[in-house]
């Protein structure tokens, strides 16, 4: 008997799992990874020489439910044109039947692998703040993501923030100019059939929201992502809210607060409250005191403070020990 | 807040509080309140100085300079005409025309870019 090599087994599975790419522009490279409904492979696209990620669907459909989620999914990443959302430039179906979309290539790292390379707070937090940017754009279009965490977060390797894997995403009103989309927001509570019926839960458990993991999907507003986002937000500041600074812990406890009229209004407000942090502004979630206002101005002002200070204890000398 | 302003008003008001301290002094209560009002203006003066300095020039470290220098000149200029106590006066004022000269660069809006 002979024994494969890991290599040689790698190679055999990409062989088995590769889409016939014949009758496309693309070139299979690589098998990229793995996502819900489909496999990510890595393609050349021959007609304009670049590199790009093909989402294949590779799992049983005979009901043609998952092929039209998929490209459900391409078409409302197609609207959304935004520096923090993978843009999508092609979909089909391929010779063997199978649907695909074709993206944009990002090569990156996810958030939770990046994570760990962030050394300072703020770091952290404008990357949260990117990514608060691309969410909040993308409900600004009627759209809710559901499953934001750090694996659906890419980081580019010059610190661009993309948001993943929108195949779960539910449309609040159709998209402009789409008229499938308008089809799908008139459906009901939820335009993505299967899977995604009210009483249907999807998204990622520890990152849904309560009213999420109820299956509520026809009440679901820009609140649910608001609290996958503050669920992120814990993440990316090491998951335990009492080892950071009160006023941040104080934003993901309002964020991640488990009735949603607690919780930020918006993803704007969200991302707002973490901006006046980094700002030393006074935050929503975080009410402000005399004490905390004089805190917050002698740590934003400390060189005038220290003169003022030396100042008045000359002045004070000067009096104690000089006649003039 | 403009940066000729924030000097006058910083100007203004540490120089009317540094004139203020003369009370302490009770051989002073004669002259306080011209004590007072030359103290203020000299605040005046030096916050303006120092403001359209801060305009003009967009350097932490020569605000900050250009600040203790108008200080100290309009303090010497104060203890020259009383012929004493140079080292009471000028400390202070000193002191003020720094914290104007660097609040001025800190704060406010930029200096314009210069143009090519």
């Amino acid at each position: 008997m002979t024994w494969l090599s890991d290599a040689a087994l790698d190679r055999l599975r990409l062989a088995a799992e590769s889409p016939d790419l014949s009758a496309t522009r693309y070139r299979l490279l690589d098998r990229i990874g793995r996502g819900g409904m489909g496999v990510v492979f890595l393609a050349e696209d021959q007609s304009l020489g670049r590199r790009v990620a093909l989402k294949v669907l590779d799992l049983p459909d005979d009901s043609g439910d998952l092929a039209e989620r998929l490209v459900r999914e391409a078409r409302i990443l197609a609207q959304l044109e935004h520096p923090g959302i993978v843009p999508v430039h092609d979909a089909g179906t391929l010779p063997d039947g199978r649907v695909y979309y074709a993206m944009k290539f990002v090569e990156g790292r996810s958030l939770r692998e990046h994570a760990a390379a962030l050394e300072s707070v703020p770091d952290r937090l404008r990357i949260f703040e990117k990514l608060c940017d691309a969410v909040a754009f993308a409900h600004s279009r009627g759209v809710l993501h559901r499953d934001l965490k750090p694996e659906n977060v890419m980081i580019g390797p010059f610190g661009e923030v993309l948001v993943m894997d929108w195949g779960v995403a539910k449309l609040l009103r159709p998209l402009a100019g789409d008229s499938a989309s308008a089809a799908d927001a008139a459906a009901g509570s939820d335009p993505a059939r299967p899977g995604t019926r009210d009483g249907a839960v999807v998204g990622t458990a520890g990152y849904m929201s309560p009213e999420q993991s109820r299956g509520e999907s026809a009440t679901l507003d820009a609140r649910t992502d608001v609290y996958s986002l503050g669920m992120t937000l814990k993440f990316l500041l090491g998951g335990d809210p009492s080892q950071v600074p009160t006023p941040l812990a104080a934003v993901c406890a309002k964020a991640t607060s488990a009735e949603p009229a607690a919780r930020y209004a918006s993803v704007a407000d969200l991302a707002a409250d973490v901006a006046r942090f980094l700002d030393g502004l006074p935050l929503e979630a975080y009410p402000d005191t005399l004490f905390r206002r004089a805190g917050r101005f002698f740590r934003r002002n400390q060189v005038v403070v220290w003169l003022v200070v030396a100042y008045l204890f000359v002045r004070i000398l000067l009096i104690l020990f000089s006649r003039p | 807040m403009n940066k000729i302003l924030l000097g006058i008003i910083l100007g203004t008001v540490l120089g009317c509080f540094d004139g203020a301290t003369a009370w302490f002094y009770p051989e002073t209560h004669a002259q306080i309140v011209e004590i007072l009002i030359g103290s203020t203006i000299k605040g005046l003066i030096a916050g303006v100085l120092i403001g359209v300095f801060a305009r003009l020039v967009n350097s932490l470290a020569l605000g900050i300079a250009f600040g203790l220098a108008v200080g100290l000149f309009l303090a010497w200029i104060v203890a020259f005409l009383q012929h004493a106590h140079y080292f009471e006066i000028m400390l202070p004022g000193g002191l003020v025309g720094l914290i104007v000269g660097y609040a001025t660069q800190r704060f406010g809006p930029a200096a314009a870019a210069s143009r090519a």
